[in-house]
């Protein structure tokens, strides 16, 4: 079973990719969909649902306390769109897995944690055990963010 | 100037950890290059044509003379023993190693300095107006607000990723000086119809291969939403600029591609999820950005003694009495005056200063200025408070350093980039043409018949050196394989800010001091009374210069 970082842990992931081009209604469970299947669910509870680059969370926001996981690609490190999908994702009170997945770099994994995910899936990592302590390359910050609701500025002695 | 306390200094220090392990694991070949391409140009650190470029953040323009004795220091340790002045108010070192940069970083961070975000498509250092808390025509000092948009886009979780850079600017003073209109926000502090004092935001501006002029977002914004504000708007810019070509990614092509009031609308929505939330400014936190940029302790003195005393030098020394009406401007403060050091000597690249110049500056700031230095857009420097009474003392040390030449808002003050000597984004070279311009036009009294005149030379479409907006542009272009130089006219980086008209086909670098002489001619031969350059380009248009420059030799 493939590895992912997950709340400060290496752990097994138990979900799966679907064949996008597959029906939606032929999926189970543990199964992550393209939002075009997800959104073609009759029933929404408890299915995981992945965004691409372009494919702003809007849509998922009246299911939020439904699904388990919502997953985030990264076809490229540079592309960083899934940074404000995941604060938004945050910011209307998803309190489900946020998963980054795809193609970025331990250098980002502090910075999308700030963002609200909490579990990575890295396709180009060759050490989780490595990769982890990135997540705290900072012990302060200036903004406000997910992980530090309040900014610096209200926080200094 | 702003004091890191413990919370500035632990985020400064523990990203020069950082880079250091990046810098080891691409040395180690763990990182690709493709990889490690942002993380370096998000501290600063550019590989160039003939060794890497590291760009330090000087935010806002604010330096002290212990950070200049470091920057020298740093120059003579780790580099050639000069440094450049950006027309981002940075500090460009040409020859650092790359192996060392996470040295200079950390020697940097000893004086509360950093290169973080001076480059890559994050949002950069924020500029301002050089005068700022000093100007005779300020509404609001500036720097408060730069320093609260310094804090809150320094490691920016969410915006270290953009389609491409993004500039902000602030200005608050009846006339320009911070060019907002060119930058992707500008911010202008205003009155509103009842006297308080708020932002108006401007998005979408920008140099580069498209100019555009910024459109206003907000006429009156109240402070305490400046940061919830630019958080909207980067969050749309963020997720809606394009990314599938690097030429059209700034947000000025969302904000014409989207229409102005769709791209507000599309802000507004965007702010209501955050507005009065916990980015919103709290009094105290301003409170406390302003308390760092209050007065030094000014002497009460009599102007009009001073001015009278200063009237008697000027006429006992022309050379003397040159450069106080070129250089030196009005204070807000009676008996004071704000000092310009021109970096633009002929026979040196424009910006360019050396570690011992470095050093002196530091002395001079602080036996006549408080300690404090400030850079500007124009690639000067700035001495913010100096007593009439010492202004010639001064002058005499600076003209013996090569930092006096009396032609600050003149046509030898040329914004220059670095050009293809040491840019590998560059066409061609803007250096030589500058100097060469510098040197054909050396004579200080046609230069101030002349009156004030931009000339700005960018080395590609870049547009560093700011083109589109001199009185007077050039941009090198490469025309199969050749340098070749385009001329345009009437671009202005003031609140009447335009974008200037290409003149016609481009000139070989030789030909350049011709160029320009015949386009001054022209505007001699038709200017009328006191009319300056601009205003005639504006009254007769581009037809007469092309006319003349074009002409055939009979």
């Amino acid at each position: 079973m493939p590895k992912l970082i997950k709340r400060g842990q290496i752990v097994d992931d138990p979900w799966q990719r679907v064949d996008p081009d597959a029906n939606a209604n032929a999926t189970g469970e543990h199964q992550i969909l393209s939002l075009e299947q997800w959104l073609q669910l009759p029933e929404k509870s408890g299915r995981a649902v992945q965004l691409e680059p372009g494919q702003a969370p809007s849509p998922l926001f009246e299911h939020l306390d439904q699904i388990p996981l919502v997953a985030v690609y990264f076809p490229v490190f540079t592309d960083g769109r899934g940074f404000s999908y995941g604060r938004e994702l945050r910011e209307h009170g998803y309190k489900g897995e946020l998963r980054a997945s795809g193609h970025f770099l331990r250098e980002q994994l502090s910075y999308l944690h700030r963002c609200g995910f909490d579990a990575f899936l890295m396709e180009d990592e060759p050490s989780l055990e490595e990769a982890l302590p990135r997540l705290a390359d900072f012990s302060e910050y200036y903004q406000a963010s997910i992980d530090q609701p309040l900014p610096l500025f209200r926080r200094r002695g | 100037m702003y004091v890191y306390d413990e919370y500035d200094q632990a985020i400064v220090d523990q990203r020069v950890n950082q880079f250091r392990g990046q810098t080891a694991r691409f040395l180690a070949g763990q990182l690709s290059d493709a990889e490690f391409l942002p993380l370096r140009l998000q501290n600063g650190l550019y590989i160039q044509r003939l060794a890497p470029m590291l760009r330090i953040a000087v935010p806002y323009g604010l330096l002290n003379s212990t950070k200049l004795r470091k920057l020298a220091e740093i120059t003579r340790v780790f580099d050639k023993g000069y440094a450049h002045v950006s027309t981002r108010q940075n500090i460009q070192l040409n020859w650092p190693r790359l192996e060392e940069v996470p040295d200079i970083l950390a020697e940097l961070a000893t004086v509360q300095m950093h290169a973080i975000q001076t480059s890559g498509n994050c949002i950069r250092n924020t500029t301002t107006d050089q005068y700022a808390g000093v100007a005779t025509d300020e509404l609001e000092d500036p720097r408060p607000y730069c320093e609260i948009i310094r804090q809150w886009s320094t490691l920016h979780p969410e915006f270290a990723f953009l389609p491409r850079k993004f500039k902000i600017a602030v200005c608050g003073s009846r006339e320009d000086r911070a060019a907002i209109y060119a930058h992707d926000i500008g911010i202008e502090l205003v009155a509103n119809a009842s006297g308080e004092i708020g932002c108006r935001i401007l998005a979408g501006g920008g140099l580069g291969r498209t100019p555009v002029i910024g459109s206003v977002v907000c006429d009156w914004l109240d402070k305490k939403h400046l940061l919830t504000y630019l958080e909207a708007i980067l969050r749309v810019y963020n997720q809606n600029g394009r990314r599938d070509n690097k030429f059209k990614a700034r947000i000025k092509i969302l904000v014409k591609a989207m229409g102005v009031d769709a791209f507000r609308e599309a802000v507004e929505q965007e702010w209501a999820a955050i507005k009065d939330g916990p980015a919103t400014l709290t009094e105290e936190e301003i409170a406390r950005a302003k308390s760092f940029f209050t007065d030094p302790a000014y002497l009460t003195l009599d102007d009009t003694a001073a001015r009278a005393g200063l009237a008697q030098q000027l006429g006992a020394e022309p050379i003397f009495g040159n450069w106080v009406r070129r250089n030196t401007v009005e204070h807000r403060v009676p008996g004071y005056r704000i000092v310009n050091i021109s970096l633009k000597a002929t026979g040196f690249a424009p910006g360019d200063i050396t570690d011992r110049q470095l050093e002196l500056v530091a002395d001079l700031a602080d036996r006549y200025a408080f300690g404090e230095v400030r850079s500007t857009h124009q690639q000067n420097l700035v001495l913010a408070d100096v007593q009439m009474d010492q202004l010639y003392p001064l002058w005499q040390e600076l003209q013996a350093a090569g930092l006096a030449t009396p032609n600050l808002g003149y046509l030898t003050d040329i914004i220059c980039c670095p050009g293809g000597d040491y840019c590998s984004l560059a066409n061609a070279k803007s250096i030589p043409v500058a100097e060469a311009i510098q040197a054909r036009f050396e004579d200080l009294d046609y230069l101030y018949d002349l009156g004030p005149i931009e000339l700005n030379i960018s080395g590609c479409m870049n547009a560093c050196g700011h083109h589109h907006i001199g009185h007077i542009g050039i941009l090198g272009v490469d025309k199969k394989g050749q340098e070749f130089y385009q001329v345009s006219l009437g671009g202005s980086q003031a609140k009447d800010a335009s974008i200037g008209k290409i003149l016609g086909p481009s000139f070989s670098q030789s030909a350049m001091p011709d160029v320009i002489d015949r386009i001054l001619g022209t505007y001699l031969d038709l200017r009328q009374e006191e009319e300056v350059f601009l205003d005639t380009y504006r009254r007769v248009g581009i037809e007469p210069f092309k006319e003349r420059v074009y002409a055939k030799a009979d």
